[in-house]
């Protein structure tokens, strides 16, 4: 498949292909963040977290419409107060799902999953009530549209590097929160040993629901920065799920590290071989690898070896 | 140099998780138709050492043998099948079957997927399970569902399920922990009588059981062996009054 | 035999005679035929329900990819079916005459290798049971071994019936697509698409299903049932009494493939086409619900769950399309957080003490729990 390109010209394939692959990986990593808190961190699955996402997305398209009409010449900045505002959205909705429905089934791993999976097809038929069934597009500020040209075949998109320097930013600021701060500590605790953790004085209601909205909030913000790279509708959620799961299961559910790793190997492996094969081949090629890794090493790629 | 006249050789063994040595280089050996007790203080790695006989842990290093077949290479079921058989910590019965169901499937017969279908309950499976349900006083029991059973009911039905099966070792982890006083005395005369004529090893704490019944004690400290021999001889040892009896 | 064990039993045989009668005399006596056509779909899913009943209610194992082992069975009739709709006089008009017309219209032009087997009845009858029972021993070795259970197991069965969809729709020329396979005429010569026909299969698959059912209560009540229940709560204890966890998990998850697998080619018997949209992760859910709603514990619930349900979405999306999913939705939560038991569960803790108290006669009623002595339960 090599035969008909160039040394030069290939260089540049894989160049661009590698750049795609990078903001298909900081969006995979910004969804995949909220899950590995969720699931990594608490133990729950959650399936409406690709409703989250969209939640963030629509805020998003509704901001943006906003500043639009009621203030253009805010526009520049629409995009970051929009994402601001997502992070909140979806975390709230995350916080009161907890409280009415997730905290009732801690126990209960695979009914949560069936709860939750409920959850997402009420949320995506809320959705379409709402703002119909279309995708909708954002309209980016000007300054984020356009490319950089780096040679004369190969260019870079600005929004795509605006998405990549926000994932950095909400890993790092993920990673501070959870393994720096106390309250990363008292989730730990409450995770680790639920009865002692209320015994020493930690709120573990109140962790558990902030635990579960700032994973959802991520997701928000995830869903915020899809939109600059593609349009949102009611079920595009849905679309991610499976595949935002297999990164997290895959770089080990508890490791922040190996998401980010994991991210990184399968959004690769998929747009590298979505140049060469169909989209639809290099996808089912880049899971079933996945599959047949975790069938071979199921506790995923970075975990501790314990006693259980 | 393993010695063929002990039933369960277990030589320099070895787990560790992420470096963590819970049980280091430990050697030690069951007679047959010995009563080997294990004390020692708080993660000495006992129950460990259960769990690596048993073939639930895989160990870093070293051999068990029993009869001189090599656990450590063996499954689960089939460390069972040689004649290993285990009571956990906690009573670990399934609650939502009857007591019958909790012993007719403990029955060393059916063991296989089309075994188990073919499975008929005959005379002879009904005799042995109330044979063992009188043993363990839950004869009138036996069409209860085990949930709810007390808390040293479930224990002695979970020694019922090993009986069943005849072992010849069998390892008790603190059989008589979590016990009201009657129930502790009834069970120490339980065990009285189902350890004689197999090899048994046993976790404990309370040290007037230990006295009653061991033929030889092993120490633990941080999976070491600290000391060896018969209680007095434990008893009498410094170190040990240092890390474990002395408070 | 001694009481509880003959309560139970009699309660089962009862339900199963009821079932019976309700699916081969009630339903096709009051309802006209295309409506039984529809009911006949239905009846399909409760094979995939009575699966999941074994796997996950008895077993704890949770499959989110019951569809795999349905459009298994589907494709495999469907095959079967479509090569002999495709004969040369047929299909003239095609630039290759006598392959399927999705094949000719991809530019395939020879059968592929993988389909030839499938001209035969015989063989397509032992692939639609062979078939997903293969895909599940592989799944159920490579996962249960290792001691993959729980939710990861779902997450990757979900993840197996997302690849199988996107690989179906991918390979258009050998699969016939999104479209799935279609236009399916006759089973060796006879008609399928005929009212009379339609209503035969009908009773075909009632037949099967209940044959189905009969041997899940067999296998249930055998002491291979009672392990998987132990081994659903303390897999650990089982494992220690001798048994290998793996083999019953495997054994029980390749038989439940096996008989989606019949259900999916009494699908594509009755409705003439079978495509992706029965394989993915949205159908294989939905399966789960119908279980779920039935009562993950009940054989006989399955059934009634998964007509209720389909017969809810039938009727909700001819007159509230909008409505449907919040229906669905809504239906989900419910079953986990008010009626984890489903219909079984309401059955036996309201109609059941109700028929209780009108019928039995004070001689028969049940000791309260937990009073005097019990008998042993020593059966047969």
């Amino acid at each position: 498949m090599f035969a008909d390109y160039s040394w030069s010209e290939l260089g540049s394939i894989f160049a661009m292909q590698g750049f795609a692959g990078l903001v298909l990986f900081s969006v995979f990593v910004l969804m995949a963040l909220g899950l590995a808190i969720i699931f990594g961190q608490m133990g729950v699955i959650n399936m409406a977290h690709g409703e989250f996402m969209i939640l963030g997305a629509y805020v998003t398209y509704m901001c943006s419409n906003f500043f639009q009409s009621a203030a253009p010449a805010l526009m520049p900045i629409s995009f970051f107060v929009a994402m601001v505002l997502a992070f909140f959205a979806s975390g709230a909705l995350g916080m009161l799902v907890e409280m009415g429905l997730i905290r009732f089934l801690y126990k209960r791993p695979l009914d949560t999953l069936l709860a939750t999976w409920g959850l997402s097809l009420i949320l995506q038929q809320a959705y379409r009530t709402i703002f119909g069934a279309r995708e909708v597009g954002v309209t980016l500020p000007e300054w984020m549209m356009g490319s950089l040209p780096l040679t004369d075949i190969i260019e870079i998109p600005i929004n795509g590097l605006i998405v990549m320097a926000i994932t950095l930013a909400i890993t790092v600021a993920v990673a501070v929160v959870m393994f720096r701060s106390r309250f990363g500590a008292k989730v730990r605790a409450v995770v680790q040993n639920r009865q002692m953790a209320g015994a020493v004085g930690i709120d573990t209601e109140k962790v558990d629901r902030l635990t579960f909205g700032l994973g959802c909030g991520i997701a928000g913000v995830a869903g915020s920065a899809f939109t600059m790279i593609g349009s949102t509708g009611p079920s595009s959620g849905q679309l991610y799920i499976v595949d935002t799961f297999l990164v997290v299961v895959f770089g080990g559910a508890t490791s922040l590290i190996g998401t980010v790793a994991s991210a990184f190997t399968i959004s690769q492996a998929q747009s590298t071989l979505e140049f060469f094969l169909s989209g639809s081949m290099a996808k089912v090629l880049t899971l079933l690898t996945v599959v047949g890794i975790l069938m071979l090493r199921p506790q995923g790629l970075f975990v501790l070896k314990v006693r259980r | 140099m393993t010695n063929n006249d002990f039933l369960l050789s277990v030589e320099g063994l070895t787990v560790s998780f992420d470096g963590f040595k819970a049980v280091d280089d430990l050697s030690f050996y069951v007679d047959p138709e010995e009563i080997h007790v294990i004390i020692g203080p708080n993660g000495a790695g006992k129950t460990t050492a259960l769990d690596l006989i048993c073939g639930k842990t895989r160990a870093t290093a070293g051999s068990i043998r029993f009869r001189s077949r090599e656990l450590t290479e063996m499954k689960e079921h089939q460390i069972v099948h040689a004649g290993v058989g285990r009571k956990f910590q906690n009573p670990s019965i399934y609650e939502d079957l009857t007591v019958f169901e909790n012993l007719e499937i403990s029955y060393p017969k059916g063991r296989s997927v089309f075994g188990a279908l073919a499975f008929k309950r005959d005379a002879k499976v009904r005799e042995r399970v109330a044979e063992i349900a009188e043993m363990i006083f839950l004869a009138d029991h036996l069409s209860e569902r085990a949930e709810y059973l007390s808390h040293g009911q479930k224990q002695w039905l979970e020694i019922g399920m090993l009986l069943i099966q005849d072992p010849e070792l069998l390892m008790l982890d603190e059989p008589v922990a979590g016990m009201s006083v009657s129930e502790r005395v009834k069970t120490a005369e339980l065990l009285h009588r189902i350890i004689q004529g197999r090899s048994v090893i046993v976790i404990e704490h309370d040290m007037k059981f230990v006295e009653d019944i061991a033929h030889k004690v092993t120490v633990l400290h941080q999976g070491r062996v600290l000391s060896e021999g018969t209680m007095a001889h434990v008893k009498s040892d410094p170190r040990v009054v240092e890390v474990y009896l002395g408070h | 035999m001694t009481p509880p064990f003959h309560a139970a039993r009699k309660t089962e045989l009862f339900g199963f005679l009821v079932l019976a009668a309700f699916v081969l005399l009630v339903l096709p006596g009051v309802v006209d035929p295309f409506r039984l056509n529809l009911v006949g779909k239905y009846l399909t899913y409760a094979f995939v329900a009575v699966g999941l009943v074994l796997c996950w209610g008895s077993a704890g194992i949770l499959s989110l990819g019951q569809g795999i082992f349905f459009g298994l069975g589907g494709y495999c009739m469907a095959m079967f079916l479509k090569l002999e709709a495709s004969t040369p006089e047929a299909t003239k008009i095609q630039s290759t005459p006598g392959i399927p017309d999705f094949m000719d219209w991809n530019q395939l032009t020879a059968l592929p290798a993988f389909w030839e087997p499938f001209h035969s009845l015989a063989f397509t009858i032992v692939a639609i049971v062979a078939v997903p029972a293969a895909l599940a021993f592989v799944i159920g070795f490579a996962m249960f071994t290792r001691r993959v259970g729980g939710v990861y197991f779902a997450i990757i069965t979900q993840a197996i019936a997302a690849i199988l969809t996107i690989l179906i729709i991918g390979q258009q020329g050998y699969t016939g697509g999104v479209n799935g396979i279609t236009d399916l005429r006759t089973l060796l010569g006879w008609d399928i698409r005929t009212d009379s026909a339609k209503t035969i299969l009908y009773f075909v698959n009632a037949f099967l299903l209940l044959g189905v059912i009969a041997l899940s209560i067999a296998v249930r009540s055998s002491k291979l049932g009672r392990i998987l229940v132990a081994l659903r709560d303390k897999e650990d204890r089982v494992r220690f009494s001798g048994y290998d966890v793996a083999a019953f998990k495997i054994f029980v998850f390749c038989f439940a493939a096996a008989i989606s697998g019949i259900g999916g080619a009494m699908f594509t018997l009755q409705v003439g086409f079978m495509s992706p949209s029965f394989v993915g992760i949205v159908p294989s859910i939905e399966m789960v619900i119908f279980c779920a709603v039935g009562g993950r514990n009940s054989l006989i619930g399955a059934v009634y769950g998964t007509l209720l349900v389909n017969w809810g979405k039938t009727t909700f999306s001819e007159s509230f399309p909008e409505l449907w999913l919040f229906a669905m939705g809504g239906l989900f939560i419910a079953v986990v957080m008010a009626f984890p038991n489903g219909l079984a569960g309401i059955y036996k803790s309201y109609v059941q003490p109700l028929f209780a108290r009108i019928v039995v006669r004070p001689a028969h009623r049940r000791r309260p729990v937990g009073g005097g002595k019990t008998t042993p339960a020593i059966a047969e």
